[in-house]
């Protein structure tokens, strides 16, 4: 059973997102990492980056595939886990703290509202 | 699950790495039922298949196998297989499932009367399993105790079993130890259940196609589609050994004897990722130099390795060991370097 923390937003595409915190954390689901498996090389986003919600923004890969991660929401990237670049296993190990992925100021915190719940991500992934 | 020659097939079933390293540590079960058999038999199949395909049969007794080809006129690989000779007048051969039509029709078009031969397909009713890796005796010792002897490198074996026929052979596609065995399909579930038990008791775990390409690529094993294909000869992909010029006249040795004399337009080179990168997938550009030279023809990221390893076709001029190249990667370009096979030799 994966782990899908009540305190977080999500997107279709399996990233989430901690509304909470300014700038906002992002990263990808317990369950993907799951799916994907062994994370070997991630793609950061550059920092300064604006992008808009659902705009792909990097790549991550493992050995089974490379999968494009999606902004959930609009905003500026400021920040980018450098730690992932020697590290990329902790999307794995840690995928909701250590293994975020970039951090975004959000420019529309409204979007936030129209991303998925705890409760609707679960039964999104059944 | 992956449509793989007209099968569903799982990429993996717990993780690529894990089953990977399971093999290499312990062992695998692979599921091998896509892959085809064709019988050969009659008085003159020694002879026909001396003729059809490029390794010496002769050199077989009843009971052994070897790796061949089965080229075109023009040299270019139709497919590369095991024939496995089971008697004096008979062979099986284990062919690509991808490639079982192409291979029969190919096999077929050269069969005379005077051959005195008959071939079958036993594709369709034949089932597979692979087992590999260090603790394969112990686990085919827990499924066939005394039953059967443990198949020695390139043998096979024909017995009687509680569950029907079964071929068993002493080869893989890893780089371990393991045997590889044939049943027929109604039989195939019983046999997997048995031999997963097994494996599993032995530190194992049942391995999909995601494992078998990264176990084959760390040994520089090529993959039909990938690194062979009827356009280019089994020199050009570096598999001049399997080839017996000496033997006599066969298909397509014109055109390799032309190549030895003339020389190769390009060779498939092995090359590994030199610093922190993506994993080398297969079609992205080779570049040497700022110019595109190729493509890459099998790619990933190799777990006993952790780092990107891969083949491509590169101008026979800078397929050499040592070259630099990069490798594109979304707009970016990756050092790698020509490296020997195989790219991983155990410890």
């Amino acid at each position: 059973m994966s782990n899908i923390p009540d305190n977080l937003r999500y997107r279709d595409s399996h990233e989430w997102i901690d509304p909470m915190q300014d700038p906002a954390p992002v990263g990808i689901t317990d369950h993907a990492q799951a799916e994907l498996t062994d994370v070997v090389f991630v793609d950061l986003p550059k920092v300064g980056a604006v992008v808009t919600a659902g705009q792909q923004v990097c790549v991550i890969e493992s050995v089974k595939a490379a999968s494009d991660i999606y902004a959930p929401v609009s905003g500026e990237i400021v920040a980018v886990n450098e730690a992932l670049q020697n590290e990329p296993g902790l999307i794995n190990t840690d995928p909701y703290l250590g293994g975020y992925i970039f951090k975004i100021k959000p420019s529309n915190p409204a979007e936030v509202e129209k991303l998925m719940t705890a409760a609707a991500y679960a039964a999104h992934i059944g | 699950m992956v449509p793989f020659a007209g099968w569903e097939m799982p990429v993996q079933y717990t993780g690529i790495v894990e089953e990977h390293k399971a093999v290499r540590n312990a062992a695998g079960v692979f599921d091998i039922s896509h892959m085809g058999q064709l019988l050969v038999s009659g008085k003159g199949a020694a002879a026909f298949l001396n003729r059809t395909l490029t390794n010496d049969v002769s050199k077989l007794s009843p009971g052994q196998g070897q790796y061949t080809l089965l080229l075109n006129d023009k040299g270019g690989v139709v497919d590369d297989l095991i024939a496995y000779r089971t008697s004096e007048r008979e062979f099986f051969l284990v062919v690509n499932a991808s490639r079982i039509d192409a291979d029969w029709e190919q096999l077929e078009k050269q069969l005379t009367e005077e051959d005195d031969v008959m071939m079958a397909n036993a594709s369709d009713f034949t089932a597979g399993l692979a087992v590999q890796g260090p603790r394969s005796r112990e686990v085919f010792q827990r499924v066939f105790e005394k039953s059967a002897p443990y198949p020695e490198k390139n043998t096979i074996l024909i017995s009687m079993t509680e569950n029907g026929p079964m071929w068993l052979c002493g080869t893989g596609y890893t780089g371990e130890d393991g045997f590889e065995f044939f049943v027929p399909i109604e039989k195939a579930v019983t046999w997997f259940r048995s031999i997963v038990d097994a494996v599993k008791a032995e530190g194992g775990v049942p391995c999909g196609l995601g494992s078998r390409d990264t176990l084959r690529l760390e040994m520089g094993y090529p993959l039909y589609g990938n690194d062979l294909s009827e356009e280019r000869t089994p020199l050009q992909a570096g598999l001049g050994f399997f080839v017996a010029m000496e033997k006599g006249d066969f298909t397509g040795r014109e055109a390799l004897a032309a190549q030895k004399a003339n020389g190769m337009p390009d060779k498939l080179a092995a090359f590994r990722m030199t610093g922190t990168a993506p994993p080398p997938r297969p079609h992205y550009s080779v570049l040497h130099g700022g110019q595109i030279v190729g493509e890459v023809c099998s790619g990933t990221q190799s777990p006993s390795l952790s780092g990107g390893i891969g083949m491509t076709y590169l101008p026979s001029a800078i397929a050499i060991l040592g070259t630099q190249i990069e490798i594109e990667v979304r707009g970016r370009q990756f050092p790698a370097e020509i490296v020997k096979k195989p790219f991983y030799r155990k410890a």
